[in-house]
């Protein structure tokens, strides 16, 4: 194929108003086009909440089987740090978020509890498999689900859920932060309006 | 004591020796609490530590954080519904799990598996056994401050679980043991992938041991600490890399082989001082040994049947279903209410990555086990911790929590 450059007059017009502009030369309804074209407005909520999804420092806690599946989403093949959120934190008074990756006691929660309660706001939390979610295979005494002693944001079900799924879940949370989030697949596959209501 | 380094010999020089304690205003003793959230503890393991000065005098670790109620939930589900449940135990180690279960239920039933399951249980095996040192090396290497370690015992690690997904379907927890042998056989085209793994395998951990044996640092962290004697060893029921790090060649595929580990010709590496070194050392060897012994069960996997023919046991093949009633009814009654076990009981051991894995199985006679125990070695293991940290330095505490490699879900259950 044959590629032909044309002459890019639009390019041009802007380089010659954004040069009057710096002269301080532009006026009027040019002045207004420029701004129109150059600068991008936003509020501030919106600006602090893309900063915090894209830099989420989430704190090194495992508790079984996915904790180990949680390493490896920051290991090479699905690096976690592509996204920013590789910087675990030891500390729960330096992290924002807390993946609960296992299975929670009875003699565990008062503790993961008090974790949560150490961390800042805003911090989120993550229910990472099965059984921190709705107790699993298990399904015992010794166990309780996650959302019977504290917020959690996003759940991410498997037994243990692939690293790809965490990342998802992960990503879900950016969305959620950043106040992008798009629930349901109707929305997702364009399908709005779709619904079959019964009796109707 | 020739090998510790010259860093460690003036560190020693500073006086060890235990001072009476409260004796002036200057000594005092410190309770420390390590855990349950702790990096260094790999898991939910809580250490309470006495501490004088930097030494460590006492330690008690306390345990239950992950307590899941595996033993008591195995025994409301019918014998291979439990096997999930089972696996779930030791996180690192399900296929040895899932083979003591298994073991000693067969035991009972008195049912002989198949040779071609049992290699293929065998290379099942040997393969967690590599992935499970893999996460013990990274995690070790991170504890010591070797960061980079854990990339790429982690690169390895997603070969593995990508040979485990092709064979059975999932990553982890993989319910690929059945009782009577193996669910299904191993799909066109996994043993040209095992061969590829274990081809370079051995280079792979010539390279960890390039990055981590010349490294000073670490060879002074694990030289010569907490070293622990044979006898002492024993006397705690440990067993294993720890057990054989301190001269002792006890490996259960040696001593009591099942499933035909008698076939393969490997070696048990054992280790001549018994300090964090040696248990770094044999836990590395055996990198290679499993290895070796892959390659011979894929070299001789001998062609059959991957499960017992017999129907009260098995499931039948899925085309049967179609043409055959009686495969109809076993297949019904063996999802339904599942086979049943003759009364008794059985202690099936095994070598796992952590030393000896026991399952304990009692029959009553029902479809459900009246009793699932598991010896699991973390735990055993995890007594060890005290005699090995007593009068040595906290951070060497970490070094060897780190050398003992317990796993919380199997210490708890």
């Amino acid at each position: 194929m044959e590629v032909t450059r044309q002459p890019d007059h639009e390019f041009r017009s802007r380089q010659l108003m954004a040069r009057d502009m710096l002269r301080g030369t532009l006026e009027g309804d040019d002045l207004d086009r420029y701004v129109e074209q150059a600068v991008m407005t936003t509020t501030l909520d919106r600006a602090v909440a893309w900063a915090q999804g894209n830099s989420i420092y989430p704190l090194t806690f495992g508790l079984a089987c996915c904790a180990i599946e949680m390493m490896s989403i920051v290991a090479a093949r699905l690096d976690i740090a592509r996204f920013g959120f590789e910087a675990f934190r030891a500390s729960p008074r330096q992290a924002d978020m807390i993946i609960l990756s296992g299975r929670v006691s009875m003699k565990m929660a008062p503790v993961i509890r008090r974790i949560y309660d150490q961390m800042l706001e805003p911090k989120f939390a993550i229910s990472m498999g099965a059984c921190c979610s709705s107790m699993g295979v298990f399904n015992n005494y010794a166990l309780v689900p996650s959302d019977k002693f504290m917020p959690i944001d996003v759940h991410v079900p498997g037994c243990p859920p692939r690293p790809e799924a965490l990342a998802h879940g992960i990503l879900k949370l950016r969305d959620k932060v950043q106040g992008t989030d798009r629930e349901g697949w109707r929305e997702r596959y364009g399908a709005v309006g779709t619904e079959e209501i019964l009796g109707a | 004591m020739s090998a510790a380094s010259e860093y460690r010999r003036r560190e020693e020089s500073i006086t060890m020796s235990s001072e009476p304690v409260g004796m002036g205003e200057t000594h005092e003793l410190l309770t420390l609490n390590i855990g349950p959230h702790h990096p260094a503890t790999h898991g939910v393991l809580r250490l309470i530590a006495t501490l004088e000065g930097e030494v460590v005098r006492d330690i008690k670790p306390i345990i239950g954080y992950v307590h899941t109620g595996i033993e008591k939930t195995a025994e409301q589900k019918s014998y291979w519904k439990a096997i999930p449940v089972v696996e779930r135990m030791d996180y690192l180690s399900y296929y040895f799990n899932a083979m003591a279960y298994c073991g000693a239920v067969e035991t009972l039933l008195g049912i002989e598996v198949p040779p071609r399951a049992q290699y293929l249980r065998v290379i099942h095996l040997e393969l967690n056994r590599i992935m499970s040192h893999l996460v013990w090396l990274g995690t070790s290497a991170l504890d010591l401050g070797a960061m980079s370690m854990f990339w790429y015992c982690f690169r390895e690690r997603e070969t593995i679980l990508d040979l485990f997904e092709m064979s059975s379907g999932q990553r982890m927890h993989t319910r690929y043991f059945q009782v009577g042998g193996v669910i299904e056989d191993i799909p066109a085209g996994f043993a040209r992938n095992v061969q590829k793994f274990i081809d370079e395998m051995p280079s792979r951990a010539d390279q960890y041991a390039d990055l981590l044996e010349k490294n000073e640092i670490l060879l002074s962290r694990l030289r010569d600490t907490c070293v622990l004697d044979e006898q002492t060893l024993l006397g705690w029921g440990v067993t294993g890399p720890l057990l054989r790090a301190a001269g002792n060649p006890w490996d259960l595929r040696k001593a009591a082989p099942y499933s035909s580990y008698d076939h393969f010709e490997f070696k048990v590496p054992v280790g001549t001082v018994g300090d964090n070194y040696d248990r770094f050392r044999v836990r590395h060897a055996e990198l290679y040994e499993s290895t070796k012994i892959i390659q011979q069960a894929l070299d001789g996997l001998p062609e059959g049947p991957h499960i017992v023919e017999d129907r009260k046991v098995a499931l039948p093949p899925r085309h049967e279903l179609a043409t055959s009633m009686e495969s109809l009814i076993h297949h019904f009654k063996l999802v339904t209410e599942g086979f049943r076990v003759p009364e008794g009981e059985c202690y099936y051991p095994i070598e796992s990555p952590r030393g000896e894995l026991g399952c304990f199985v009692r029959a009553d006679g029902s479809a459900k086990p009246a009793r699932v125990h598991m010896r699991d070695p973390s735990f055993v293991n995890l007594q060890a911790t005290a005699p090995m940290v007593k009068d040595a330095y906290i951070a060497d505490l970490i070094a060897t929590l780190a050398m003992i490699d317990p796993v919380l879900g199997g210490v708890d259950r």
